[in-house]
């Protein structure tokens, strides 16, 4: 396979940081010297921080009082 | 209880009603206590919360429905940039596909990972919004590391197409037909 296919092959290796050290830096280096791969890893990469940041949760005061609560009482049942 | 947002968030991507992720994350930090002794020092935490938020998810689950066992289609690789990436270009020098990534809503980004079918969601969430490792997500969800790679290749692209869905609803971009050659 060509450089440019293994680059499109290992995206998702490289960016979840599953490629060995020889692969990834391989993969880097075609990636510094090679626009048309590097555009999607750009792109795949500020995608799934978009999805990670717009994913993001406040936990309700009460959901966090009434755990508290519930872990409270199962410490006093336990040492009952 | 630092890690309740994470925990939290991940338990509405599972049940997909905040009532149901109340119950699951309560019902998970009391048998994580519980169950403290099972846990061994000095491995991953939060992998361990995970792995009881998902069996206490997935007994919650079986009480009320059949798992859902949707199949995905076949969406080809790299949808998403396939169809907004040349903007960039387009756009001379602005990164104008991250502008266009960052006008999806929060909602948006959350109901296209909810519309994935439950093996699929869970690896996805686990991946992309958790950043588990390949070896953790196997582990949590008790499946073969392949799978786990298998689940995240074909949730990722169902999730762009939904993404793409979405942005052709709203015109932040112009359809392109599936067939053509982009």
């Amino acid at each position: 396979m060509s450089d440019c296919q293994d680059a499109l092959h290992e995206l998702y290796g490289f960016l979840d940081g599953e490629l060995t050290e020889d692969r990834r830096v391989a993969i880097q280096h075609h990636l510094d010297t090679c626009q048309p791969c590097a555009e999607p890893y750009d792109f795949e990469a500020e995608l799934r921080a978009v999805v990670r940041r717009k994913c993001q949760e406040q936990v309700p005061d009460a959901l966090m009082e009434k755990i508290r609560t519930a872990l409270e009482s199962e410490a006093s049942r336990l040492t009952d | 209880m630092g890690l309740m947002p994470s925990l939290y968030a991940a338990a509405l991507r599972m049940t997909r009603n905040p009532s149901d992720a109340e119950d699951l994350v309560q019902e998970t930090y009391l048998r994580a206590y519980r169950g403290f002794e099972g846990f061994e020092e000095g491995t991953n935490l939060k992998a361990w919360l995970y792995r009881i938020l998902t069996n206490t998810y997935i007994n919650y689950r079986a009480k009320k429905r059949r798992p859902d066992e949707t199949e995905l289609d076949e969406v080809e690789d790299l949808y998403l940039y396939r169809r907004i990436g040349g903007l960039e270009a387009a756009m001379a020098g602005r990164s104008a596909e991250d502008e266009l990534l960052e006008r999806f809503t929060d909602a948006e980004v959350k109901e296209a990972l909810e519309s994935l079918p439950e093996n699929f969601r869970m690896a996805v969430l686990l991946a992309d919004v958790e950043g588990f490792a390949y070896k953790e997500i196997a582990e949590i969800l008790d499946i073969p590391i392949g799978t786990v790679m298998s689940r995240l290749h074909r949730g990722r692209k169902a999730l762009q197409k939904r993404l793409y869905e979405f942005a052709v609803e709203r015109n932040l971009t112009a359809p392109v037909p599936d067939d053509a050659h982009v």
